[in-house]
């Protein structure tokens, strides 16, 4: 067979196998026994999931714990499918009109030293999260703002009481970080001690760790789920180039890297080694976006940012940047495959989105013409990462030069990208994106009010409309009136006013060796990280 | 000898002084911040007062002076601080990686040595011949080829031929283990790295043991020795050789200290946890005490080194003495 016959046919393979992620799957005995070694690009700060937000400590941590609900390890593709984790039998519905959760907690659970889990522990964990005394980290209380109290009436429940009912609630607590962390730990051991300690009930149990070089996890007898995991263990190894994670897998040093690989890297994976390869690829949820600088004079009009838009032929970029980037998918402020996300229909009534090209860039340039800011002159702000944000940016430029538009682009490294962003705000332009790991369109498009921590385009206090409109879809149960509201926002943020412009959303592939199995891809690379469901076909 | 290496440990103490203050100053006027690049550089939202916690727990909110007498001061009491990344003790994470980075050092500089010094010879001794010129073209090449390039070529080549040859590819182990614990494992992993920096290194040594050797054999005592009848492989081992090695000792002995903190690259291509990959983890996060620390740890090395490459002056060359 020839090396491209190869190609295709595990391409063919590949993608077949990870279709089936979400299809009817083949049923496999799944072997027992066996380490996976995976590859992490980056190092852990500290093992504590309340306090980190960064996908290097969930890779090697998150084995080592459960959650009260989790994604559905059967179904990660779905955006809406939670399951009980440390609760019994089903995630439960809201009562007293929408605001109160009971969940019933799994019985028999043991930490990894001895101790058994009771609803005090859950509550100990949420109050961590929810409500963290002074001085205490935790990057995702804002996610809970809704949440009024977490109680344990007794020791086999606990009970979460929100201020009003919000479609938030649930996929915020599936969340990846909300490790299950002991109370008998927190109160003897203080709230810093799980920043290098661990005792979980997870699958895996802490073994070692080298810093700067791998994290390992070796199988737990007593997890609380029967018969998992299926390994003996893991080893997380750490390897910041992506060349060598490529050949690490190639060389099978590792079996996978779960953060992903852009189209190149998987086209090499798959022509050097053929069927001993699968491709696993899906949308995923982190969106490549440009901000204009409202602070800057040129981009207060209106009719200037929704000419950037108008110029973008989003599209077409998706056809082809997706052979080169790690992007692919067009879409709105939600999730594309989630049910509140707009559809195509939807989508082209937004400025930029149409179908034609030629009238759109038309009206982009009548637009710039009105505003008398025909050859707009104007920097790009740029983050000094290849994938996806220099090459999307230099499409963009492309894009824009199309209206004739004058851009340049000035590219930064990580760090003083972000002070250019948050604090100096010296940019006319800028490449932003935004990366979350459940699902939960409602805290999703946050991003998009300028009153959020994490929006950088200054409008703050300036669209009190687009703050009201979110106000409104926060405190909203339904959710089909839910959808309708998020299109009034989306029209406003990315249309009307043109506050924020998306790009194309990313897109995962994760090429792995075939003989890892039970792993299905997820739409972000904070889920279905338990390893618990993996196992060696060796 | 003892009140000039007194002297020398004595004049130590401003260039330490010197380097911390311009390191610390110098990492203070680079924009970024390590809560933000922590925190928002996975994009995810995380609320600003989460930021300032961050900062006020690290201490980046206490004045530059306090600070860099808190860094200072850390000397005196044998406390380096921990990494404002991982939280450990700056000594405890740069002795994990102070071996491998060691152990490098050495092998890089075997292999530098074992070819720099019998080729630069050789070269000299041969000069304008088509050895000479073969000689001269493998030095030029390794000064020219970029060590990250001659490294993935390195890797890329044992993958290609090891699946050609073999079925299946394969690729140094990128998980340091300790030559004790397991000497298979560790020299498969590190002999890849010690050729490619030790060739690049063998390449100006080559370039200085020949143009050293090239003015020694022009020396009056050289012509005498041969006018005497003396063996040409005495001549140039026991008269020519010795003499021409104070500056390749020289280069040898700041080649070293470079690598123990300066393989940045070749660390990042082997994947090898070591001081280079930690000191551009230290840069890349602004992780403050732990740049400060290897910044004056390469300082003290280089120091140390400069004084033993004076000292070895002395023993290769009894003519020169130290007062």
């Amino acid at each position: 067979m020839s090396k491209y016959a190869r190609f295709a046919a595990a391409l063919a393979l590949g993608t077949g196998l990870a279709m089936g992620a979400s299809g009817p799957a083949k049923a496999e005995t799944p072997k027992k026994g066996g380490i996976l070694n995976f590859i992490v690009a980056a190092e852990a700060p500290s093992y504590d999931g309340h306090k980190e937000s960064t996908f290097a400590m969930v890779h090697p941590t998150r084995p080592f714990y459960s959650l009260l609900i989790r994604v559905n390890p059967e179904n990660p593709s779905s955006p809406t499918d939670f399951i009980c984790d440390l609760c019994e039998g089903s995630v439960p519905k809201p009562t007293d009109g929408g605001t109160v959760y009971t969940f019933k907690v799994k019985k028999g659970v043991q930490f990894h030293d001895g101790q058994v889990l009771s609803a005090q522990d859950l509550v100990a964990t949420y109050k961590k999260i929810i409500f963290p005394p002074e001085g205490v980290s935790s990057a995702r209380k804002s996610f809970f703002t809704m949440v009024e109290s977490v109680t344990a009436p007794d020791d086999e429940t606990i009970v979460f009481k929100l201020k009003f009912p919000s479609g938030a609630f649930i996929p915020a607590l599936a969340t990846p970080f909300n490790y299950t962390y002991s109370a008998k730990d927190l109160k003897e051991h203080g709230y810093d001690w799980h920043e290098k300690n661990v005792n979980g009930t997870g699958a895996f149990k802490f073994k070692e760790a080298v810093a700067g070089s791998h994290v390992e996890g070796v199988r737990f007898d007593n997890y609380h789920v029967k018969g998992l995991p299926y390994l003996d263990g893991y080893k997380a190894l750490i390897s910041r180039k992506m060349a060598i994670r490529v050949q690490a897998i190639r060389g099978d040093r590792a079996a996978i890297e779960f953060r992903g690989f852009p189209p190149k890297q998987r086209d090499d994976l798959v022509a050097a080694l053929g069927n001993e390869i699968t491709v696993q690829e899906s949308d995923w949820n982190c969106v490549l976006l440009y901000t204009p600088n409202h602070g800057r004079p040129i981009m207060q009009d209106p009719r200037v940012r929704r000419a950037l838009t108008l110029a973008v032929d989003r599209w077409g970029g998706s056809q082809h940047l997706s052979r080169i980037a790690i992007v692919k998918t067009v879409g709105g402020v939600v999730y594309p495959k989630h049910p509140m996300a707009a559809t195509k229909a939807e989508l082209v009534r937004l400025d930029g989105y149409g179908t034609d090209l030629k009238a759109s860039r038309e009206k982009a340039k009548k637009l710039l013409a009105e505003a008398g800011k025909a050859g707009l002159e104007f920097e790009l702000l740029n983050r000094g990462t290849d994938q996806p944000y220099k090459i999307v940016g230099t499409w963009l430029i492309g894009q824009w030069r199309q209206v004739g538009m004058k851009v340049t682009q000035r590219v930064e490294p990580t760090k003083s990208f972000y002070n250019s962003l948050r604090k100096t705000k010296n940019f006319d332009v800028s490449m932003d994106f935004n990366c979350q790991s459940v699902i939960n369109p409602i805290g999703d498009v946050s991003k998009y009010i300028g009153s959020a921590g994490n929006n950088y385009a200054n409008y703050k206090g300036q669209d009190q409309e687009l703050e009201d409109i979110y106000a409104k879809l926060v405190q909203e149960g339904d959710e089909a009136k839910q959808r309708e509201i998020i299109r009034v926002f989306e029209k406003r943020a990315l249309s009307d006013m043109a506050h924020e412009g998306i790009t194309l959303w990313w897109y995962k592939i994760n090429p792995h060796r075939s003989y890892v199995k039970g792993w299905k891809i997820a739409p972000s690379h904070y889920l279905n990280q338990s390893l618990d469901q993996v196992w060696l076909d060796k | 000898m003892g009140k000039y290496i007194l002297k020398r440990v004595l004049l130590m103490i401003p260039t330490l002084l010197g380097a911390a203050i311009l390191v610390f100053l110098l990492l203070r006027m680079a924009p970024g911040d390590i809560c933000a690049v922590r925190f928002l550089g996975t994009g995810m939202a995380v609320a600003e007062d989460q930021i300032q916690l961050c900062r006020e727990q690290l201490g980046l909110d206490k004045p530059q002076i306090i600070q860099f007498f808190d860094f200072v001061w850390g000397y005196f009491i044998f406390d380096l601080g921990n990494s404002m990344w991982t939280g450990q003790p700056v000594t405890h994470e740069i002795a994990i990686r102070f071996e491998l980075s060691m152990q490098v050092a050495i092998m890089a500089t075997i292999v530098a040595t074992v070819i720099a010094i019998p080729l630069g010879i050789l070269s000299a001794v041969r000069q304008n011949s088509m050895t000479d010129y073969l000689v001269r073209g493998f030095a030029i090449a390794g000064i020219a080829i970029p060590s990250f390039w001659l490294g993935l070529m390195i890797i890329l080549g044992l993958l290609i031929v090891t699946q050609s040859w073999f079925g299946e590819p394969w690729m140094p182990p990128i998980q340091f283990k300790s030559i004790w614990e397991d000497p298979a494992h560790n020299l498969a992993q590190l002999v890849w790295p010690a050729v490619a920096t030790g060739y690049r290194y063998s390449a100006v040594a080559t370039r200085m043991t020949r143009s050293a050797m090239l003015e020694v054999l022009r020396e009056d005592y050289v012509r005498t020795a041969r006018a005497k009848g003396m063996v040409e492989k005495i001549v140039i081992n026991r008269h020519a050789l010795k003499n021409a090695l104070l500056p390749v000792v020289t280069i040898l002995a700041l080649e070293f200290a470079f690598l123990m903190g300066g393989l940045v690259v070749t660390e990042q291509v082997f994947n090898l946890n070591g001081l280079g990959n930690l000191m551009v983890d230290g840069v890349e996060r602004q992780d403050f005490t732990m740049t400060q620390n290897l910044v004056m740890l390469v300082v003290i090395i280089f120091v140390f080194t400069n004084l033993l490459t004076d000292l070895a002056y002395a023993w290769l060359d009894p003519r020169i003495r130290y007062s």
